[in-house]
């Protein structure tokens, strides 16, 4: 809160060419997105909030400017609150916002949403909106939900503003909302309103407004309701910019009136006048909204500790199987569509690496990115129908006992459930979560889950490596191995989430506060724009980097350019690096490729990437891997299937029609060194599963990560602590295997 | 007595509303003041955390944080989602 501001007297229209700034506040589930949604029409930009990673959807609406004719106005919404007082930055925005502090535009409106059938509490941030004298204009939501829907007329005159009654969902009521905005607009008074604050309360007040900073330019009706928002804000607050001389004025007034319950009595007040107000705007009997009674009778069945619990595996398991299976046919189509374009263009334009650069790099490099979009779309649909039928918050309700151990909230479920599936969606899916802390912590765990692409690698290793007999007689090695990865993820995942909620991403507990709303019929039309609008975000801003990534992986693996006998095998890896991610979830299948039937030395063992593989040996030698093994590391951090097909090229294993995996198989299980040991020995094959199971070796995660928080602090963050836990992991298993006679 | 051991369905009224700091005000904001009626509808299956319906809307707290509301029971006899 340190940028100046013009002065304040939001209620002039500004005359700048700058577009007035229309705010869309409220509570959260008052139907405010669909509300967005049917004033704003189709075109809504995504952004964020100034110095904060939290979304800011805005869209540009016709109003009427004082000439009579039609202008252009920024509708914004705002992320839903229930009160201004704020104790994270997260809440803070709606402040922000409304007084247009912290670069935010001064707004010349604010339209407040409520939910006709909460009336008494979603008031109570009209009136913290009013107190702030800004200009106001009331939309009573979901009106249909009432028996006996308010005056309206009654209601406006009461509050000073002017009240309409919506039901966004059928878009009624809109066109009367537009004009009251019209008219809020050109007229520009704002709201004057005096609680009675209890005399002494008011008095030591002064202290607080005397002290409140320069920067924030307040006028003088704003003086006091922003000492009164310190007041009841500051405290045990995570709130950044705030002035120490107005933290300690705020501390020594709760000293002075120790004898005063504070909180109580502004509250207290606020809601003395808001029951006041609807005592005479509104009959008697509207508590019993038929949706609530139908909501229960749902209630009875989906929180009904066994049913409830069904219903809840069975979400999880269609949201599985969603993620598994239904993006398939899509991820092959656009596996599909990929090669043909390769093929075109490879028919049509000469040999040579401007070509390879064009075929390998850069189409498959968006190949790479576009390939996640299924998963994508499909994970954000399930969200949005969740959300908007108001099962997700019966998940948290469900789920909240679990996640609170991890210190995260209940819907935090959703995001580490889709990363057993790619960890790429489930990042892009925290973003249902309020607490940028909770967001990070989820982000910086979900890479530990087993993701769709570690599958091809560990059938490899484990294939490879282990033999299929059974234990004892009857429990089969590899299957056991499998699932034991598995459970290796999740207690690694929760571990991490139990430390590093501790430690580097620490925060004070929060208690829960939870609104279970009615349920209500999904609005297919804002989840279908939700959706096409996140995707379209991964495509613009995590798809550039993953795409740069593609590119200087091939440069690594095909430079230098090789002698025309030998180069068919390195640029047959590049086709799948470029290739590899086309192939989530799980199932690698190495295509054919006439090219491929390489049986010189490959060319592969002379690029940088060889270099890179053959530096990282004397770190990897503790481990029990080799060079050809570090080559591999580097080829996955396309995608980590890529494993697969860059260790067949080191082998020089063509890939014909059955796939590099069974030769390859074939060919580490009876590889000898010189002395006759073998270099991949179950112990190896131990040691490098583990490291697949934690390092977070995908640069498409990193890349997301990098998305989400604006900053590679975090993606770097993430690969570090990943990599040397994976390595100490690897190296206890190797060194230890050794100590105790394994080989 | 307080919101943590208050029987389902039962009517109650807010004495107290205990605890302390941000969380303690937003519990009020919500409007859970003293004189409020309360009821705790359900309790999640793991046995945390409750619902309470308040002012008509489903609100979910953890029991830790009820334990710090002090209520008095208005009636004995179950209350289905009627109006107070």
């Amino acid at each position: 809160m340190t940028m100046a501001w013009p002065n304040a007297v939001s209620v002039e229209v500004p005359q700048k060419p700058r577009p007035p700034v229309i705010l869309l506040a409220g509570n959260p589930n008052t139907g405010k997105t669909t509300l967005f949604n049917a004033l704003s029409g189709e075109a809504a930009r995504v952004g964020n909030y100034p110095g904060i990673t939290v979304e800011r959807r805005s869209a540009s609406i016709n109003v009427q400017n004082p000439n009579g004719s039609q202008e252009k106005a920024d509708l914004v919404d705002l992320p839903g609150a229930y009160s201004l007082s704020a104790r994270s930055p997260e809440e803070k925005i709606t402040l922000e916002a409304i007084l247009g502090l912290a670069s935010n535009p001064i707004p010349s409106l604010v339209v407040l949403v409520v939910d006709a059938g909460q009336l008494a509490r979603n008031f109570y941030l009209l009136l913290q909106i009013m107190e702030l004298s800004v200009p106001t204009v009331v939309a009573i939501n979901m009106i249909d939900e009432v028996s006996s829907p308010p005056s309206m007329p009654e209601l406006s005159r009461r509050l000073g503003v002017t009240c309409v009654a919506t039901n966004a969902r059928k878009k009624i009521g809109i066109a009367e909302l537009r004009k009251a905005i019209d008219q809020a607009l050109l007229s520009g008074t704002p709201p004057s309103i005096n609680l009675d604050y209890p005399a002494s309360l008011l008095g030591e007040l002064g202290k607080i407004v005397d002290v409140l900073p320069e920067s924030w330019q307040l006028t003088e009706s704003r003086r006091r309701p922003m000492a009164l928002w310190a007041l009841t804000s500051i405290g045990d607050d995570e709130l950044r910019d705030i002035p120490s001389e107005l933290r300690l004025a705020c501390e020594n007034m709760r000293i002075a009136r120790n004898d005063h319950d504070l909180d109580l009595e502004i509250v207290h007040t606020r809601y003395a006048w808001i029951e006041d107000c609807l005592r005479h705007a509104q009959d008697k009997g509207l508590s019993n909204p038929p949706k609530r009674l139908m909501s229960e009778r749902i209630d009875r069945v989906l929180l009904h500790p066994v049913l409830g619990f069904l219903a809840f595996a069975l979400v999880t398991i269609i949201l599985f199987q969603a993620l598994f299976i239904g993006a398939d046919p899509l991820i092959h189509l656009i596996e599909m569509g990929v090669s043909a374009c390769q093929s075109v263009i490879v028919h049509y334009l000469p040999s040579g690496w401007p070509r390879d650069l064009l075929v390998k790099g850069i189409i498959g490099g968006v190949g790479n990115v576009v390939v996640f979009l299924p998963q994508i779309a499909l994970l954000f649909a399930i969200i949005g129908f969740l959300e908007d039928s108001g099962y997700m918050s019966r998940v948290a309700f469900l789920i909240d006992r679990v996640m609170r151990l991890l210190g995260l909230h209940g819907r935090a479920f959703v995001p580490m459930i889709s990363g057993f599936a790619c960890a790429v969606p489930a990042i892009m899916a925290t973003r249902t979560l309020e607490r940028q802390r909770d967001r990070l912590l989820t982000m910086l765990v979900v890479p530990l889950m087993t993701c769709s692409a570690r599958l091809p690698v560990y059938t490899l290793i484990i294939g490879a490596l282990f033999p299929p007999s059974r234990l004892g007689g009857w429990l089969p090695v590899q299957g056991t191995l499998m699932v034991g990865l598995y459970g290796f993820a999740i207690v690694a995942t929760l571990g991490a989430a139990w430390v590093l909620g501790r430690t580097v991403v620490k925060a004070r507990r929060v208690p829960l506060i939870l609104e279970l709303p009615p349920y209500r019929l999904p609005h297919l039309r804002s989840i279908a724009r939700m959706v096409v609008s996140r995707s379209g975000d991964f495509l613009r801003e995590a798809g550039t980097i993953i795409l740069t990534c593609t590119i200087v992986l091939w440069a690594l693996l095909s430079f230098p350019r090789a002698p025309v006998h030998n180069g068919p095998a390195a640029s047959a890896l590049v086709t799948q690096v470029a290739q590899s991610a086309q192939q989530l979830p799980g199932n690698a299948r190495p295509q054919s490729d006439a090219e491929r039937a390489a049986e010189t030395k490959p060319i592969i063992e002379r690029s940088p990437g060889a270099w890179i593989g053959r530096s990282l040996e004397p770190v990897l030698k503790p481990l029990g891997f080799d060079w050809r093994i570090g080559v591999g590391l580097v080829g996955s951090f396309a995608a980590r299937e890529v494993f697969v097909s860059t260790m067949a090229l080191v082998y020089g294993i063509s890939d014909n029609d059955t796939g590099a995996e069974v030769p390859l198989r074939e060919r580490m299980r009876v590889e000898r060194r010189k002395d006759g040991s073998r270099p991949y020995s179950p112990l190896v094959g131990a040691s490098l599963l583990a490291f697949f199971a934690i390092a977070c070796q995908c640069s498409s995660t990193l890349a997301v990560i990098r998305r989400e928080t604006r900053t590679w602090r975090w993606p770097a963050f993430l690969f570090a602590y990943t990599g040397i836990l994976a390595w100490l992991t690897s190296f206890a298993i190797y060194q230890g295997g050794r100590l105790i006679g394994l080989s | 007595m307080t919101l943590a051991d208050a029987r389902l369905g039962e009517m109650l009224t807010i004495k107290q509303v205990g605890g302390q700091g941000g969380f303690r005000r937003r519990l009020l904001e919500l409007g859970l003041l003293p004189g409020t009626q309360v009821t705790v509808k359900s309790v999640a299956p793991l046995g945390d955390p409750i619902e309470l319906l308040v002012r008509g809307a489903s609100l979910s707290i953890r029991k830790q944080e009820a334990a710090t509301v002090s209520v008095t029971v208005e009636l004995k006899e179950q209350f289905r989602s009627g109006s107070p």
